[in-house]
């Protein structure tokens, strides 16, 4: 016995039933599923909330929420004049040197139209995004307390900028469990140049390994260690591995310990995990309409940026290969999927890198939204795109740069999106001031955000808890409120 | 199970039913502050025993002091429960239960004025047992972690079997087991023994000649010359060194974005694999890593032993502000100590009093102020003879800087108004310093004063821990008031007290541990027990542990002989995937190390805090970031996978292959004995036996029709006088071996 399994099994089982865990349908049938207490349809809808899987995209380094999202003409009108001196009293930037900062409005060669019966504004960076306005919740008035990647990172993927804290995938592992035994419950997908925040991002924290993301590779054998050894054929895996089951079983009849047991199991479901990989990366059986669709066969086209914010070669590709397996890990119960792209740091040459990133994805993910959609999922599939932060409205003027053509990174007002999973399409939340630098209406806390994601699932916040470090530890902070925005709910 | 799960489903109706949604009770706002008498039912004292720590104290911790304890204080005047001082004014008094406004709360029906407010009600047994304490005067004795250690005198602890008792350690367990009408289990065969032992102190299995030696030596001390020989052993140091690297959160990097390599970090690594080796007694131990550098006379070994300070994070990302991150670092010092010496989460009162503990957020901050004054700047590494220290490889300096209170922790907002001072906890045992302005000496001595009995518990139950999977106090970082209470009290005071009182040497309390008969029991499964002690505290068995993540590792190179047991110097790169290094920004600067260089035990790996080595991550190595005394012990497919799979393990199971047909070139039963006995130390069944037999049959007929694969399976490892097919049926079968559940379990 393992005391802190059981311990897990204890907290999590008594989260799942207690009255105080207010949960939803989905996390309850999860549960009597994996116990094998209720033997239910696959795809039941759930009583008290829609969403049953989530895709989170994180576009990692901080997009220009002003070239795709914010239109303001008075930023542009502003362009080269000092901000009010009130807006940059007490504010810290990483690079903007205050003193000669200067408002920088969008490239005059930007346009921005109205979409959708809900007239959502979009750039038209964003040419197959935009046919989703009436689909889409825009959050514009997002605002985190950190201002550097990494730790800034960590506060949108973990709700917490310290290490150590579990990914927002892990809660929802750990919360709703998996539907797919054969495949990780918690999959990470990543074609940017790096990651700041590298595996922290996905890590289970002081939840148990169990939660932690497993990153996949988008062709071939996903996981790490799925291939055989050279030599090693399947038949002699197998054969191997029933043999590993009988010597197992001896043991286990003579200690009685469970955890033999699940090891057994374990064996089991590597093998079958052996299969289940190379079938979800196969793309074989899906039409070349749908491959078109996604813009699989599309290439990186070449355009001036900083080398180390160019991802490796094929990111046109990969990104849209990303989409394409996210909805095949969807079909197969993958309970949260977790796509990686980057660098959209453009602390320099911003016009050019942002054209780059925002083709990469918009083809991609528009059509992973039609997808779902077609195929009776979006309801119950939460699409949410975040950034670590947006961009100032100021120029970044680094002493060191040549002139100025990017934006420094800006905590105070930013976009996240989210799509289906029982969210208000078409609907426009809080408001920024005319300069977009910060919220006049409705600011939500990256707290909220994750409040309001656990609740699209029928989860309180403030009831899935783990003990750790002396408190029972949650992923929305235990030292301020967070609150679930209920207006994008639908 | 499904019966309970129903329960479980009925109950979650029912409760909804109710209540509907919960409210957040941080939430809302405070009720109306007084419940008149006349609405209290008085209850009965109905005889039963109360506990202030077991029946009153969980009960304040986990339904009241979210709001009431140093957090928010809510009520009027501010209520908070951590101690009589602060709560005394609602408990009424002696005899008359309906005088305490507490009581009125809790016990009154009115879902708008019961505490606690918007949860459930307190069920009547605990109501009841609040209303036993505060009709017998609600006493509130000193937490029992804070306590002086208790003197007791192991023979004046009574047991039925004397014959049973091998050490003092036996008598507290076996008295317990007895007044439970519980017998301890038989004594694990000496094979199990050996290796139970040979991987606890030296994580490593023994070879078949140290089983051999040891069944052939009859004698009535050879299991205690074993143990006098692994605590020699220099692999002793590595095992348990790698237990105090987790505590200081050891790793080769900066962490964050730049994550750049600490070049010297190693040295400390090896300062403390030494200092384990030579048992150097705890309290040096500790004054020279939290102070070494303000010794009289320091030496340069007494400077490096302060790396133990160096092992915060750095932020090196570009724009990052210096003192934001100098905070965070100075505040995971403060952490780090709370949680080592005094296993007290003093982190917690970082931003606010904390919310279970009597300390206050001044406190915090005048701990804080110890390593406030130390100024950091990159400079040589004692005994480097370079001055190629990375960033983070950063010295403490004595510089004064004033230390203020940071309001909700945030370091743009210091409290100026008051000057902080170096001093510690009030309610722990009194502090001293040299002269006025006390410094980190003075701190490193207070931390192992005799007066203090928490460093001493912490110390050997951790120490419990890693002999039995599970600390006499569950909770290994946290003795405050959410502690798990101790499965035996008494025992954890007296090793504490035998632990100070002689010169806080480890090796000794580590004898006396594996000595214990309570330690060598068998870990079989006790179905007679089990429905009681489903956790096994009592201790009626050995618990049957997965070895730690480098164990794992080491394990398969020791027994297919590939090991390189060279102790200390700089890390080693085994072979990574580069889909894993390409995930940061530095991801590059892994130059995989030679054959010889990637045999070497686990924990020598390059420890990258962004991206640490899949197969220690795999297997639970901790990531890190924070102090983690104790480790998880998950069991995963992905784990199969790496076992099954990876490049180290599978050059393992070639290597034993080779091995096994080398040192036994004739017989299949022989070879296969021999294989099982290098991985797990015992003689395999008849069964067990034949199972492989048959593996290796049915693998060797494969690999006839299938040359090709025969010798890819084989690799660069055939031996000599083989055929391929054999050769190959080897590979097949000895990887079966090494991934047996045994294998990776300490029984």
């Amino acid at each position: 016995m393992n005391p802190l399994r059981e311990r897990l099994h204890l907290d999590r089982r008594r989260f799942l039933t207690s009255a105080a865990g207010g949960i939803g349908g989905v996390a309850l049938l999860a549960l009597l599923r994996e116990s094998g207490a209720l033997a239910l349809p696959a795809r039941r809808a759930a009583p008290l909330a829609k969403a049953k899987n989530c895709i989170f995209f994180f576009m990692e380094g901080g997009p220009s929420q002003f070239d795709l999202f914010s239109y303001k003409p008075k930023l542009n009108e502003l362009n080269g004049q000092r901000p009010p001196e009130a807006l940059l009293a007490g504010k810290r930037f990483a690079f903007v040197q205050k003193d000669t900062a200067v408002l920088l409005g969008t490239d005059p060669a930007r346009t921005f139209a109205a979409h959708g019966q809900s007239g959502m504004m979009f750039s038209d960076l964003l040419p197959n995004l935009s046919r989703h306005a009436d689909r889409i919740c825009l959050l514009q008035t997002v605002f985190t307390t950190q201002f550097n990647h990494h730790p800034a990172q960590l506060m949108v993927q973990t709700g917490d900028n310290l290490e150590g804290h579990p990914s927002v995938g892990s809660w929802f592992l750990y919360g709703l469990g998996s539907e797919n035994k054969n495949l990780p419950g918690y999959v990470v997908m990543n074609s940017s140049a790096y990651l700041s925040g590298g595996e922290r991002l996905w890590q289970s924290g002081f939840l148990p390994t169990t939660y932690g993301g497993v990153l996949f590779q988008p062709s071939g054998n996903p996981i790490l260690n799925l291939a055989a050894p050279p030599g090693i054929s399947k038949s002699v895996e197998r054969r191997g591995l029933d043999a590993l089951a009988r010597l197992n079983e001896i043991r286990r009849q003579k200690m009685m310990d469970p955890e033999i047991a699940a090891r057994i199991e374990n064996y089991e479901l590597a093998f079958r995990m052996q299969m289940a990989g190379p079938e979800l990366t196969d793309l074989s059986l899906e039409s070349g309409q749908t491959l078109a669709r996604y813009g699989i066969d599309r290439t990186d086209p070449f355009v001036p940026m900083a080398s180390y914010r160019r991802p490796a070669a094929g990111s046109y590709g990969n990104f849209a290969r990303h989409c394409l397996l996210a909805r095949r890990m969807v079909e197969r119960g993958v309970r949260f999927i977790n796509v990686f792209s980057g660098s959209w740091d453009a602390h320099f040459l911003l016009n050019s890198e942002i054209g780059f990133f925002s083709q990469m994805v918009d083809q991609p993910i528009a059509a992973l939204i039609d997808d779902l959609a077609e195929r009776g999922l979006l309801d119950e599939t939460l699409v949410v795109i975040a950034s670590e932060f947006g961009r100032t409205p100021l120029g970044e003027n680094r002493p060191t740069f040549d002139g100025v053509s990017g934006r420094d990174h800006h905590p105070e007002a930013f976009c996240v999106l989210m799509i289906g999973g029982g969210t208000k399409g078409g609907f426009t939340y809080g408001e920024t001031d005319e300069l977009g630098w910060t919220a006049t209406r409705d600011p939500v806390d990256i707290a909220d955000v994750h409040a309001t994601m656990l609740s699209l699932f029928g989860i309180d916040h403030t009831a899935l808890s783990f003990p750790s470090r002396g408190a029972d530890q949650r992923l929305t902070p235990l030292t301020r409120a967070a609150r679930v925005i209920n207006d994008i709910i639908a | 199970m499904k019966a309970g799960l129903l329960a479980g489903w009925r109950a979650w109706m029912g409760v909804l039913v109710v209540f509907g949604a919960c409210s957040a009770p941080e939430d809302s706002d405070p009720p109306p502050s007084f419940v008149p008498r006349e609405l209290c039912t008085p209850i009965a004292d109905d005889g039963t025993t109360v506990y202030f720590f077991s029946d009153i104290q969980p009960i304040l911790g986990d339904r009241c002091v979210r709001c009431h304890g140093g957090v928010r204080e809510l009520g009027s005047p501010r209520l908070n429960l951590q101690s009589r001082e602060k709560a005394g004014f609602v408990l009424g008094s002696a005899g008359d239960v309906c005088s305490s406004e507490f009581f009125r709360r809790i016990a009154i029906a009115d879902p708008g004025l019961r505490m606690p407010l918007g949860g459930q009600a307190l069920p009547p047994e605990k109501v009841q047992a609040l209303g036993n304490w505060i009709l017998r005067g609600a006493a509130w004795p000193r937490h029992w972690a804070f306590a002086p250690l208790a003197e007791i005198e192991p023979r004046s602890v009574p047991v039925k079997d004397e014959a049973w008792i091998k050490t003092p350690i036996d008598r507290f367990i076996l008295a317990r087991l007895e007044r439970e009408g519980i017998k301890p289990s038989p004594e694990a065969d000496r094979t199990t023994l050996l290796r139970r032992v040979s991987l606890d102190l030296t994580g490593l299995p023994p070879t078949p000649s140290a089983v051999d030696a040891f069944m052939a030596d009859t004698s009535a001390a050879a299991y205690e010359k074993v143990v006098d020989r692994l605590l020699q052993s220099p692999s002793f140091g590595e095992r348990w060194g790698a237990h105090w690297l987790d505590q200081a959160h050891y790793g080769d990097t900066d962490g964050f974005e730049a994550d750049h390599i600490r070049p010297n970090a190693w040295r400390w690594r090896d300062w403390v694999i030494d200092a384990l080796n030579r048992d150097q007694p705890f309290d040096e131990f500790t004054i020279e890593q939290l102070a070494g550098d303000l010794l009289p006379g320091r030496t340069s070994t007494q400077v490096l032993a302060t790396g133990f300070l160096r092992q915060t994070l750095y932020n090196g990302e570009d724009g990052v502000d210096l003192e934001e991150d100098r905070t965070k670092r100075v505040v995971d010092r403060v952490s780090t100590v709370g949680a080592t010496w005094l296993g007290l989460t003093l982190g917690c009162a970082q931003c606010h009093s904390h919310p279970y503990d009597p300390i206050a957020q001044k406190e915090f901050y005048q701990l804080y102020a110890f390593f406030n004054n130390a100024n950091e700047s990159t400079a040589d590494v004692p005994g480097s003879g370079s001055s190629a220290a990375g960033p983070g490889d950063v010295m403490m300096e004595n510089t004064a800087r004033p230390t203020y209170l940071l309001i909700r922790g945030d370091f743009r907002n210091p409290d100026t108004r008051e000057a902080l001072t170096q001093t510690t906890p009030r309610i722990l045992h009194p502090f001293q310093s040299r002269q006025s302005g006390a410094d980190r000496l003075d701190l490193a001595r207070w931390l192992v004063d005799r007066t203090n009995p928490l460093t001493p518990r912490v110390t050997v139950n951790t120490i419990w821990y890693h002999l039995f999977g599970q600390g006499i106090v569950a909770t290994l970082d946290d003795f405050g008031s959410r502690a798990r209470l101790p499965s035996h009290p008494e025992l954890l005071d007296w090793l504490a007290r035998d632990f100070v009182g002689n010169e806080w040497r480890r090796k000794r309390v580590i004898k006396q541990i594996v000595m214990s008969a309570t330690y060598r029991q068998s870990a079989e499964a006790r179905p007679d027990v089990a429905p009681r002690d489903p956790d096994n505290a009592l201790l009626a068995r050995q618990n049957r542990v997965r070895v730690e993540a480098e164990i794992v590792t080491d394990t398969a190179l020791a027994v297919s002989g590939l090991l390189t047991d060279r102790v200390g110097g700089p890390c080693v790169y085994p072979p990574i995937p580069d889909e894993v290094l390409n995930i940061t920004l530095n991801g590059t600067e892994w130059g995989t190390s030679s054959p010889e260089d990637q045999h070497r035990r686990g924990l020598y790996t390059f420890y990258k805090r962004t991206v640490p080595y899949p197969n220690l991550q795999v297997f639970d190595h901790p990531s890190s970031y924070a102090s983690a005394p104790g480790r998880e012990r998950s069991n995963t497919p992905l784990q199969a996978l790496t076992t099954l799979h990876n490049v180290v393990f599978a050059e393992a199971a070639r290597a034993l292959a080779r091995r096994v047909q080398t040192e036994v070139p004739l017989g299949l039963r022989e070879q296969l004995v021999w294989a099982f006995r290098l991985t797990v130390a015992r003689r395999p069944e008849e069964d067990e036996i034949s199972e492989l037999e048959s593996l290796f049959q049915d693998s060797a007929r494969a690999y006839e029709l299938d040359p090709q694969g025969a010798k890819d399976a084989v690799g660069d490892y055939m031996p000599p006088q083989a055929t391929a097919a054999a050769a190959a049926a080897w590979v097949a079968t000895a990887r079966v071996i090494l991934n047996l559940d045994e294998a990776i379990t300490k029984e």
